[in-house]
């Protein structure tokens, strides 16, 4: 744009060209905030060894700036609940939950997570979204590192686009 | 007609009702012995036939034959490589058997096991509580008239 009434004839935009972005508030928090999940890896069974490859070097969740486990759910953004729960471990899920800070999210890994996966019996809670909301599903038994990526990529989307809570 | 082994002819010398049946089938030779002569058994054979193992101890539900329940004790002898099963009966209404808790101190954890999933008393144990459910738990899910979902969450619907 030109300045306009005084003489000036410096084209603002040419002048800053290559050194600012504009864009919304809520843009740049969600860009913030996807690229720095700080997780809570709640794991309790083997869909814990496909988490633990996904998050080697080999898949590297680092690339998409959710590496840093944060075993103190007052410090973590994302709980990733990584297994069967049981109804015996159910208020403890419940009570992680609870402690997280705003903003937070919830990942549901693999079949037993979502839906008590072929534990249709009296110790298998038949989805963690009975106890907590859940963001992002990730089918398989147990997924593949490819499906971890997919579903941490859609957890961004989502972050990104979402109304800012601040 | 089979041939009794050593470790019951030895047994029927000393406690001569101790011994119901025995046979050797899938391999593993096996004594269906009395609900009450348990621990003297364990003991007998721990001490003089040198099995100084408990492998396991389990139970069977077998509903709705009755009786229903039968208690396994899968002995090991280390040094002669020798194996045993032992298997007990007990009553369908309050089944009780006595405690193996002094002879092998793995009984206690599987002791309680049994009584957590079957409901099976063990006299004389140290500590019976459930092991692996929490205490609010009604009933002992293994056996075959408890419901095959029948679920009692502590959190969360009742679904």
């Amino acid at each position: 744009m030109k300045p306009q009434g005084n003489g000036h004839t410096t084209d603002l935009t040419d002048a800053l060209k290559g050194t600012v972005m504009t864009t919304k508030f809520d843009q740049l928090l969600g860009w913030a905030r996807k690229y720095s999940l700080f997780q809570y890896p709640f794991v309790t069974a083997c869909c814990g060894m496909e988490f633990m490859s996904t998050a080697c070097s080999h898949y590297d969740l680092d690339r998409f700036g959710a590496a840093f486990p944060r075993f103190s759910p007052r410090q973590a953004d994302v709980l990733w609940v990584v297994g069967t729960i049981s109804h015996k471990i159910a208020p403890v899920l419940q009570t992680v939950y609870e402690q997280m800070a705003e903003p937070k999210w919830v990942v549901s890994f693999g079949a037993c997570a979502s839906c008590g996966g072929p534990y249709d019996n009296y110790a298998t809670v038949q989805g963690i979204d009975t106890l907590i909301p859940v963001d992002i599903y990730i089918a398989g038994c147990p997924p593949r590192p490819e499906a971890v990526l997919d579903g941490l990529l859609k957890l961004q989307e989502k972050i990104q686009n979402a109304k800012q809570e601040w | 007609m089979l041939d009794k082994f050593p470790e019951h002819i030895a047994i029927e010398k000393q406690l001569p009702d101790a011994v119901h049946d025995w046979h050797t089938d899938f391999g593993d030779r096996t004594l269906i012995i009395d609900k009450n002569a348990v621990a003297k058994v364990c003991k007998i054979l721990r001490d003089e036939h040198g099995f100084n193992m408990l492998v396991d101890l389990t139970c069977v539900d077998y509903h709705p034959r009755r009786p229903r329940f039968e208690v396994v004790y899968h002995l090991l002898n280390l040094d002669k490589k020798a194996r045993l099963r032992l298997k007990a009966i007990p009553d369908d209404k309050v089944p009780v058997l006595p405690t193996i808790t002094d002879l092998w101190p793995i009984a206690d954890w599987l002791e309680r096991e049994v009584w957590d999933l079957f409901g099976i008393k063990f006299e004389g144990h140290p500590n019976l509580k459930r092991i692996l459910l929490y205490e609010e738990f009604k009933g002992h899910p293994l056996r075959k008239d408890y419901p095959k979902t029948k679920r009692q969450p502590l959190v969360g619907p009742q679904n």
